[in-house]
């Protein structure tokens, strides 16, 4: 027998008062955990993916819209711009490394990306298995791409038209040559190819023959991926390209962050739903405790009578605000990864960025202290007046 | 160490008005003393002082050899919880734990082993020791007596205080009471007192205080 569990007791004798006090607490904790885990990792893949590109240069429109679709393959995207300013863009001196990028296809809701090899190296892209692709109409598969759809190499498959699971499919077939390692990155979700693949199923329709693309002047591109050569490029290059007709330049950083104010303040909202259910739970701990006290004052008397020191009285109240926060914390925690697992589930399923269950925020760790704090100054008031249980009063009046 | 109680102009007061005048008592070890008188005359107060409980207003008052105006805080709780034995009308059994449990929570507050042993042999002397993995309210009325003398006599206290022991039982269990009481405290050569308006009881103590409003 300790003061724990004589705290332990205490609460699993009021199994109704303590469920409500843990489901209070479990649920403002979970909520705030699931934001924490979700957010901190997508901003990580999100800074993955768009570590390196400075600039997305596409058609004109949202620039939001641009990056989603530029580096993240999640929006639809603005248009396609010719090739000629692309490539003239490639050759500026402010211009580090350009990546052009060609889409518009799917398969099996996997985005097919055309690309050159420096698009795979930058993001430090590996085979698995098989080989980099040379010949218009070979694929390379990203990880997830390739896992989830069961594809081998050799595998051969038709794209759809659009980015969509209904689009209309394409006549020409596409051969696996490669499957990547995981990459932790965009590359995982998409299915890759020479550019020259997806100028040839558009230009030629259905009647696609390889090698046999158009002309040069005539191609375009959807998105150039740049590299700034220098600082100063970040001052002059996205207005020079946005005075340009028809082309659009954004910056990564710029949206990126925009973008996130934008979820932040739902996410903020979010927080404050949770910091309310919290303070709730606390209210409740509270409540608990200082309702019980009428029917304890009589228990609690007799400890004193057996010996307890009124401090033991205040560290046994105080231990069980503590124990419900702590019980409440833990399963509040399993809660928010639970959370962000179902959701991770949900965007694997619709190809969107990895959100992982097993990951832990060191903010959960604050988190979980500033839980166990509300359990504790819940605690204090019935404490205190433990505390000073009048021994003699409480006995001679039972 | 002297086991008697004595004292001396004893006076306790709330407030303006006086609750308890004992002018002078003495107590031998081993003593069974009845502290009779109407509702209101201090037998509970008297109780509580002998136990530490509350701190007299007047006069002089030792408990065991000990001055118990001296002592105060932890000393004081710590004093109570090795000496004193404590049974009171309502029995205050914890409801939430079981028989057994209630008992250890004698040992554990007074700081002692957790002693299994001394938990069965009080249980066993007192005719539960099967009941002692059962919460209180599964218990009748006696039984559940039984049990609150076994918490108030397992650490062995030279004193066993009693408050009304028997005020809510009929003859029989009354009788019973009272000699449960008298053999724990005859087993253990412990001092005890027992307050109460009960006169059932008078034949069985060998001494009486009777206290006067």
């Amino acid at each position: 027998m300790n003061l724990a569990t004589l705290s332990a007791g205490y609460l699993r004798a009021r199994p109704l008062q303590t469920a409500l006090s843990l489901g209070l607490l479990a649920l403002g904790v979970g909520v705030i955990a699931a934001a924490l885990i979700v957010v901190a990792q997508l901003e990580a893949t999100m800074g993955r993916d768009a570590r390196g590109i400075d600039l997305v240069v596409g058609a004109k429109g949202s620039p939001m819209q641009l990056i989603l679709s530029g580096i993240y393959q999640l929006d639809a995207p603005t248009g396609n711009i010719p090739l000629a300013d692309a490539m003239a863009l490639k050759k500026s001196p402010m211009v580090r490394k350009a990546m052009p990028l060609a889409m518009g296809d799917s398969w099996r809701g996997f985005r097919i990306v055309g690309a050159g090899r420096e698009y795979l190296d930058h993001y430090g892209a590996e085979l698995k298995a098989g080989k980099y692709y040379e010949q218009p109409m070979e694929a390379v598969l990203g990880a997830e791409a390739a896992s989830r759809s069961g594809a081998q190499v050799g595998s051969r498959f038709t794209g759809a038209h659009g980015l969509g699971a209904e689009g209309e499919e394409h006549a020409a077939p596409y051969t696996v040559v490669g499957i990547l390692s995981p990459t932790h990155s965009v590359l995982d979700r998409l299915v890759l190819t020479p550019i020259e693949s997806v100028w040839a199923v558009h230009e030629h329709g259905e009647k696609h023959e390889a090698g046999k693309a158009g002309a040069d002047d005539d191609r375009e591109v959807t998105v150039l991926l740049v590299q700034y050569a220098s600082p100063l490029a970040a001052a002059t290059l996205p207005r020079a390209i946005n005075a340009k007709s028809g082309l659009q330049a954004a910056s990564p950083a710029f949206e990126t962050a925009r973008l996130f104010r934008i979820v932040g303040a739902g996410i903020e909202a979010l927080r404050a739903f949770a910091l309310v259910l919290i303070a709730a739970a606390g209210a409740s701990v509270f409540i608990a405790l200082y309702s019980a006290l009428e029917e304890r004052r009589y228990d609690l008397a007799i400890m004193r009578a057996l010996g307890a020191t009124p401090g033991r009285l205040f560290a046994l109240l105080v231990l069980e605000g503590l124990v419900l926060a702590a019980l409440g914390t833990a399963a509040g925690l399993l809660l928010g990864h639970l959370f962000a697992g179902a959701l991770g589930l949900w965007m694997e399923a619709a190809q969107q960025p990895p959100v992982s269950a097993r990951h832990f925020e060191a903010g959960e760790l604050w988190l979980a202290a500033g839980a166990l704090l509300v359990g504790v100054l819940a605690a204090i008031p019935p404490a205190w007046r433990a505390y000073r249980t009048d021994v003699s009063r409480t006995l001679a009046a039972g | 160490m002297p086991r008697e109680i004595i004292a001396a102009g004893l006076e306790q007061r709330y407030g303006s008005s006086v609750v308890l005048r004992v002018p002078e008592w003495r107590v031998a070890a081993g003593e069974r003393w009845l502290v009779v008188g109407s509702s209101g005359s201090g037998k509970t107060t008297l109780l509580h002082l002998l136990a530490g409980l509350l701190t007299p207003s007047a006069g002089a008052l030792s408990v065991l050899g000990a001055d118990l105006r001296s002592l105060a805080g932890r000393t004081l709780d710590r004093w109570r919880s090795r000496n004193v034995g404590i049974v009171l009308q309502a029995l205050h059994l914890v409801g939430h734990l079981s028989v057994r449990a209630n008992v250890r929570l004698a040992q554990y507050l007074a700081g002692l082993p957790q002693d299994d042993a001394a938990i069965d042999s009080a249980l066993a002397s007192l005719g539960v020791a099967d009941k002692a993995e059962r919460l209180p309210r599964e218990l009748s009325q006696g039984e559940q007596q039984r049990v609150a003398i076994a918490r108030a006599v397992v650490n062995g206290p030279a004193l066993l205080l009693a408050d009304e022991p028997t005020a809510s039982l009929d003859d029989e269990s009354a009788v019973r009471a009272a000699d449960l009481l008298i053999e724990e405290a005859r087993r253990r050569q412990a001092t005890l007192v027992v307050g109460t308006h009960d006169a059932r009881l008078k034949s069985r103590f060998e001494k009486t205080l009777v206290l006067r409003k």
